[in-house]
């Protein structure tokens, strides 16, 4: 049995926060960079040039790209080989977050209670976290800060199977329309399908997780998601949603297993700060 | 594209009127940021008939919540939040003088017929380029609310921040324009 102490997690976790917050993955820096070349509407690439020198003056200032760093998502695959020592595991993402959150200089934007009292915790904790076991004796956890404007646009629908693809076309065709220019386009869109109610809409948080512009490892979805980034930017709400052609920058699908009688999809989107971090221990 | 627009503020109804949706600008002066829980508080002393923290006579509220100072800065990252989430409140702000509106995304049709009946102009800023923001801010000052963190009342002073005008005071809307102009099929 490999030991890793919670000392290690509360460290990667905190380091990730921050990072995540200041320095643009490639794979989405990429992406818009193309975008700058495509987009022909001049508010839209006004909006991309700004975008670009705003990720990298982040980046040289360690600077938070967007005031809004989000909620902590975690994803962590947990090797069922490995025993975690020192603490608890929950306890000690909870704490990589408030040190990167507080010495980070990044917003708390956390509230207590989501009706009753909207007080703000103070530290940005707790994050929203899910694990998975799986083979092996490694630990991956990935942190992905997601800001409000973005998933306050996100949708799930119960489809009937006899809805099949066209159905899913438009559920996400139309939750992306009405989306328009609030969750800050170009975005990327996380499509869930399959599972159940709850299962679905994790899928499309996960879609997001995956790196920007990778395509489905299953050639036809690959291609639904190519035929649905083209049918969105085709919709012409463009960058920020000022008419345009690049109203997304990728769309990532994650199908599961279903049961007969049901189809449900999922729509999360993801701001052009589209952050992921990730490491292994 | 035309020029630059520069715009002090308190706005004027002059300064108002020469406003299009579409008009690059830059805005000098004092603004204000409230956002959400800010707007909530605000609403109901109005309706209390309680004084506002902040004489909104002219001004120009800005949807933002920015992330803390780092030691030797004025302000943290400090781009705009989503204004549709502040369109229930805003039509009471528009009746207590507010003229100016600097967020980010499209405003209900509510909104937007206080804005015509009233003459405000509704600004957007680029969400999400918060540390490009931040340089045209010299001087923040909380000035209500400090338990909502980073939802209290700043007092900024701005120098040639940089906006679009998205809605006008006559309705005319980019985000309708805009879309329109590149919708395929």
């Amino acid at each position: 049995m490999r030991k890793v102490s919670v000392n290690e997690i509360i460290k990667s976790v905190r380091e990730m926060c921050i990072s995540a917050a200041c320095d643009l993955p490639a794979d989405v820096e990429k992406l818009i960079k193309d975008a700058v070349k495509v987009e022909e509407s001049h508010f839209g690439r006004y909006s991309l040039e700004k975008i670009v020198k705003n990720v990298e003056l982040a980046r040289k200032e360690h600077a938070p790209m967007c005031q809004d760093t989000g909620i902590v998502v975690i994803f962590a695959e947990i090797g069922q080989e490995v025993q975690i020592i020192d603490g608890h595991f929950e306890d000690a993402i909870n704490e990589g977050v408030r040190q990167g959150y507080e010495e980070g200089y990044l917003r708390k934007s956390v509230v207590e209670d989501p009706v009753l009292n909207r007080k703000n915790t103070g530290d940005n904790t707790p994050a929203v976290i899910y694990t998975e076991i799986v083979p092996g004796d490694k630990i991956k956890i990935q942190v992905l800060p997601k800001g409000a404007g973005s998933e306050n646009m996100g949708a799930l629908k119960m489809l009937k199977p006899a809805e099949g693809l066209e159905g899913i076309k438009d559920f996400v065709i139309k939750s992306v329309t009405q989306a328009g220019g609030n969750p800050c386009p170009p975005v990327i869109v996380g499509v869930g399908i399959g599972g159940t109610m709850d299962k679905c809409a994790l899928l499309a948080k996960k879609a997001l997780a995956r790196s920007a512009g990778e395509p489905h490892p299953n050639q036809e979805y690959a291609a639904l998601e190519k035929e649905l980034l083209e049918k969105i930017n085709k919709l012409g709400i463009g960058p920020q949603g000022f008419g345009g052609k690049v109203t997304a920058l990728a769309v990532h699908i994650e199908t599961y297993p279903t049961h007969i009688a049901t189809m449900p999809v999922s729509v999360n989107l993801n701001c052009h700060a589209a952050r992921h971090k990730e490491v292994v221990l | 594209m035309s020029e630059i627009k520069k715009l002090t503020t308190p706005l004027t109804e002059e300064q108002i009127k020469g406003l299009k949706a579409g008009d690059q600008v830059s805005i000098t002066g004092v603004i204000y940021t409230a956002r959400d829980a800010a707007h909530k508080i605000m609403v109901d002393a109005i309706a209390q008939g309680e004084d506002l923290p902040v004489n909104l006579e002219n001004q120009v509220i800005y949807y933002a919540g920015p992330t803390p100072a780092k030691p030797g800065k004025v302000i943290g990252s400090c781009g705009p939040t989503t204004s549709g989430r502040m369109d229930a409140y805003s039509k009471a702000m528009i009746e207590q003088g507010l003229k100016g509106m600097i967020g980010k995304g499209p405003r209900s049709k509510e909104v937007i017929e206080a804005m015509k009946e009233y003459g405000v102009v509704y600004f957007a800023a680029i969400g999400g380029a918060a540390a490009l923001i931040a340089d045209s801010v010299k001087e923040a000052e909380v000035i209500a609310f400090p338990e909502l963190g980073p939802e209290a009342i700043r007092r900024l002073k701005v120098e040639d921040y940089p906006c679009i005008v998205a809605i006008d005071s006559e309705g005319n809307n980019l985000y309708e324009i805009g879309v329109q102009q590149f919708k395929e099929e």
